[in-house]
């Protein structure tokens, strides 16, 4: 579904990412983690082609980032940014609706006002839905973006640390969210995350980066030992397992 | 949505109204008896009105409802809601522009001229803007404060040319709006303006995306750069063709959009007719004002919309925070 | 640093001195001693106009803490063309405009630093956002500039002049009949700033500390914002508006003796704005033959240097 190759990308002579190549295969949900400045997210927005690639090559669902056209490329994958800085007089639901318009160029169909409605229901949005986004607070603001990202219903979605701002309720919500679509509607989904437990708790696969490298890659029982961890992120990390999930003690 | 049909005709109708009674009273007060008792009987009541006070009338509706949507264009392209094209150095580079036209082939014609100036609004604009994304985001008044002093900048500059080539008279004219000197025949260049608040109106959903920010429009699938054109477009043609025709306006395009986004909200699709309203009505009134305050002598609509539309802009910084 | 400080001021004053020579002496014809009085005046009013426009920008930019602000660029300018035309316009059945020039531009100078005082003393101690209270400032100025012309019109509806000559700074039609009063009043001015000078220093550390450091913050603050505005009333007064020749001076005096202290900063401004606007002059009047020019070109490199330093300011935060 999503092949990297050879993917390296360097800003102000700084060297971001070296020589990175993955495949993700269709459906599932893949989680990166990795300190700050691994490179998570120049990557995720060089999948979502909001960055120009300099060197390798990236496909999503066949279609190459750098030259498919962004119209239609809009239709495979939905991405959302960490800094959105939404100040606009937008209302909830006016925002929300901007995510069928990949599909619908501006004329939402029956189908389209459904697909929104869905979304603000969803995600617990329905009390907000006539008020303007500048108004919400940061969660709220959040899960409005979440919602449009998921409105735009492509086959790929690429989240850039999704749960900033939520509380603990629409955190776990939105992971079992992110889970279902993976399950049920066979979605491939692609999160930076920061918290490495809710990588482990909900995510297929774990893709570990630091300076700019893939450093350890595999399902969450593969990867959660203390040694990758350590590696990974510098420190000794205790695990343990309840009801058979492993778990991180990374702030004892 | 019929209910929001039915709350969004009565204002509607409102508007409108107010409008057309601008609109009649602009046909009737003035310099000359056109007093509506005279029509009925005065074929040269009737003469003046199609010559003068109907274009003049006309240009004031076009010259408000362009440069009004030309505002809410700008405040999308440069994700703030306090520039538009007089206090972004647009109207200045396409007065400096129309300037060079003048010195340069005097004899080309107006058509010509305009194009001139459109082109040097658009480059004028086009580093604003660049300098605008530059800017940090969480400093949100100094965008327009930039915009004011570059526009001075290149005004000054420009007036600087003027001044050595003696042009002072034209320069003068391109910078101060009025449309006493608007007759049959001299504005209808302005038509093209209404070409342009159309074309708003038929990208506004992607006018209202591009203003979400480039890593959105991306996501969504817009081409930005060529949304940011067509944007630039719109706005440049606009300030070129009031520039050219009627001379700067003021404040229009930061008023009428804010006063209209404060009420329904940053949807282009909805705000951008109401918007054009908004600014035709303004600009309209304060023509008519300008024409009774010193009955018979005129005022120039700038002048007064220097005036009225600094204190509004005053207004909407503090209002806010109140 | 210290060492550095008086051998600048000296060449900043060798250098004002060599611009004053040239203004006075280059291609000087016909009748020598008449034209050396005409020069001297216009000197002297330059000058004059320098020293005040130096000294109320360092003042200004200390007492907000800010080095981007000037007074013009918040308006003080504008006021002044303001009170002007609208005592004419309030006063003018009763014979205003006939009275004595300079008993009229004392009642306008008061009125203004009333107004400048009641408009900016809320302002500074709100403790606006740096951008905030310099945008509205500078629409603030275009407000008043606008309302000055509209009344410019309303008053005398056929003369364009009034509208288009109060926009630009002249430096050759010099206000003779008030040049007596502006020196005095430039000259008591500059004393009072020149004895405040450590106070200034204090005042620079911002409210807080100055008010720990026992510093009468608002009185002070409120004598040096009127002492700022009478200046502005000067220089505009003598040649017109100048909004960014105060910050062009005071950063370029900035640079050369390279400290915020106003024991030296004050008079190198001082030396640096004479510099300019006379050796600016006397090189336009008699090497680049458009004399009128001078007002806009300053105007424009300053122009520049502020939209260079609010760039810089902001990427700095």
């Amino acid at each position: 579904m999503i092949r990297i190759e050879n993917v390296s990308f360097a800003r102000g002579g700084t060297e971001i990412l070296r020589d990175v190549s993955l495949e993700l295969p269709s459906g599932g949900v893949t989680a990166i983690v990795g300190p700050n400045g691994a490179g998570k997210s120049t990557l995720l927005s060089l999948i979502g082609r909001l960055q120009p690639l300099q060197a390798g090559r990236i496909t999503v669902g066949g279609h190459a980032v750098d030259s498919t056209p962004g119209a239609e490329l809009a239709k495979v994958l939905a991405i959302l940014r960490q800094d959105n800085g939404v100040a606009s007089r937008l209302r909830v639901r006016e925002l929300v609706a901007f995510g069928r318009f990949p599909h619908s160029r501006g004329r939402l169909s029956n189908e389209d006002r459904a697909h929104v409605a869905a979304s603000l229901a969803a995600f617990g949005l329905d009390a907000f839905a006539e008020r303007f986004v500048e108004t919400l607070s940061g969660g709220q603001r959040q899960r409005a973006l979440i919602a449009m990202a998921f409105c735009q219903d492509t086959p790929c979605l690429l989240l850039d640390e999704p749960l900033n701002n939520l509380d603990m309720f629409h955190a776990r919500d939105l992971m079992r969210r992110l889970r279902a679509a993976a399950d049920e509607r066979g979605r491939t989904v692609v999160a930076v995350l920061h918290d490495i437990n809710h990588a482990a708790a909900y995510a297929d696969r774990i893709v570990a980066m630091k300076d700019g490298r893939v450093v350890a890659d595999g399902p969450p029982a593969e990867l959660m030992t203390p040694e990758t961890l350590e590696r990974v992120f510098g420190h000794r990390i205790r695990v343990t397992t309840i009801d058979g999930r492993p778990v991180a003690l990374h702030h004892l | 949505m019929t209910a929001i049909a039915a709350r969004l005709t009565r204002p509607g109708f409102a508007a409108g109204g107010a409008l057309a009674l601008l609109f009649v009273v602009s046909l009737v007060v003035g310099v000359g008896d056109v007093s509506l008792s005279r029509l009925t009987h005065d074929p040269e009541a009737w003469r003046l009105v199609f010559a003068s006070r109907l274009p003049r009338t006309l240009a004031a509706v076009l010259a408000g409802a362009g440069l009004a949507v030309a505002g809410l264009v700008m405040q999308a392209l440069a994700r703030n809601r306090f520039v538009e094209p007089t206090t972004a150095g647009t109207d200045q580079s396409a007065a400096a522009g129309v300037l060079l036209m003048t010195l340069l082939w005097p004899s080309s014609s107006l058509p010509v001229k305009t194009a001139g100036a459109a082109a040097a609004a658009l480059a004028g604009t086009s580093v604003f803007l660049a300098v605008a994304h530059r800017l940090p985001p969480n400093q949100p008044f100094l965008v327009p404060l930039f915009g004011l002093i570059y526009g001075a900048v290149l005004g000054s500059a420009a007036m600087f040319v003027a001044w050595q080539a003696d042009l002072i008279q034209f320069f003068e004219i391109w910078t101060r709006g009025e449309f006493s000197g608007v007759l049959r025949g001299r504005y209808e260049l302005l038509w093209l303006s209404a070409a342009m608040v159309a074309l708003a109106w038929w990208a506004a959903d992607r006018l209202t995306i591009l203003s979400l920010g480039r890593d959105v429009s991306i996501g969504l699938g817009l081409d930005y750069q060529a949304m940011m054109r067509l944007g630039l477009v719109i706005v440049s043609v606009v300030s070129a063709l009031t520039v050219v025709v009627v001379g700067m306006i003021p404040f229009v395009g930061l008023v009428a959009p804010n006063l209209v986004t404060r009420a329904l909200g940053d949807d282009l699709r909805r705000a951008a007719p109401w918007t054009a309203f908004v600014g035709a009505a303004l600009t309209l009134g304060c023509d008519i004002l300008g024409r009774i305050v010193r009955y018979p002598y005129e005022i120039p609509v700038g002048t007064i919309l220097g005036a009225v539309g600094a204190a509004l802009f005053l207004w909407l910084l503090f209002g806010r925070r109140a | 640093m210290i060492g550095r400080a008086p051998l600048a001021l000296a060449a900043l004053a060798a250098l004002a001195l060599l611009a004053t020579a040239a203004f006075l002496a280059l291609n000087l014809r016909g009748d020598i001693g008449f034209a050396l009085e005409l020069r001297g005046a216009r000197l002297l009013a330059l000058v004059c106009v320098g020293v005040s426009i130096a000294t109320s920008t360092i003042v200004f930019q200390t007492v907000t803490g800010n080095r981007i602000l000037t007074p013009s660029v918040m308006g003080l300018d504008a006021l002044y063309g303001f009170v002007q035309i609208g005592l004419v316009f309030a006063l003018g059945g009763l014979g205003f405009a006939t009275l004595d020039p300079r008993m009229k531009f004392a009642g306008e100078t008061a009125l203004m630093t009333a107004m400048a005082l009641a408009l900016f003393l809320p302002m500074l101690r709100a403790r606006l956002d740096m951008t905030l209270m310099l945008l509205s400032g500078v629409v603030l100025g275009v407000l008043l500039r606008s309302l000055s012309s509209l009344l410019a019109r309303v008053i005398d509806p056929n003369d364009f002049a009034i509208a288009s000559g109060a926009s630009f700074a002249s430096f050759n039609a010099v206000r003779g009949d008030l040049l007596a009063v502006a020196s005095l009043m430039t000259i008591a001015a500059c004393v009072v700033v020149w004895r405040a000078r450590h106070v200034l220093d204090v005042l620079a550390l911002g409210q807080d500390a100055s008010t720990a450091l026992g510093v009468d913050w608002r009185r002070t603050v409120a004598g040096l914002l009127a002492l700022v505005a009478a200046l502005v009333a000067v220089s505009t007064a003598l040649v017109g508006p100048m909004v960014f020749v105060g910050l062009l001076v005071v950063a370029l005096a900035e640079r050369v003796v390279n400290t915020r202290r106003h024991a030296v900063l004050l008079p190198a401004a001082a030396l640096t704005a004479i510099v300019v606007l006379v050796g600016g002059q006397a090189t336009l009047q008699h090497g680049l033959g458009g004399a009128s020019a001078l007002a806009i070109v300053v105007e424009f490199a300053g122009g520049l240097l502020f939209l260079a330093l609010l760039f810089a300011e902001s990427r700095r935060r």
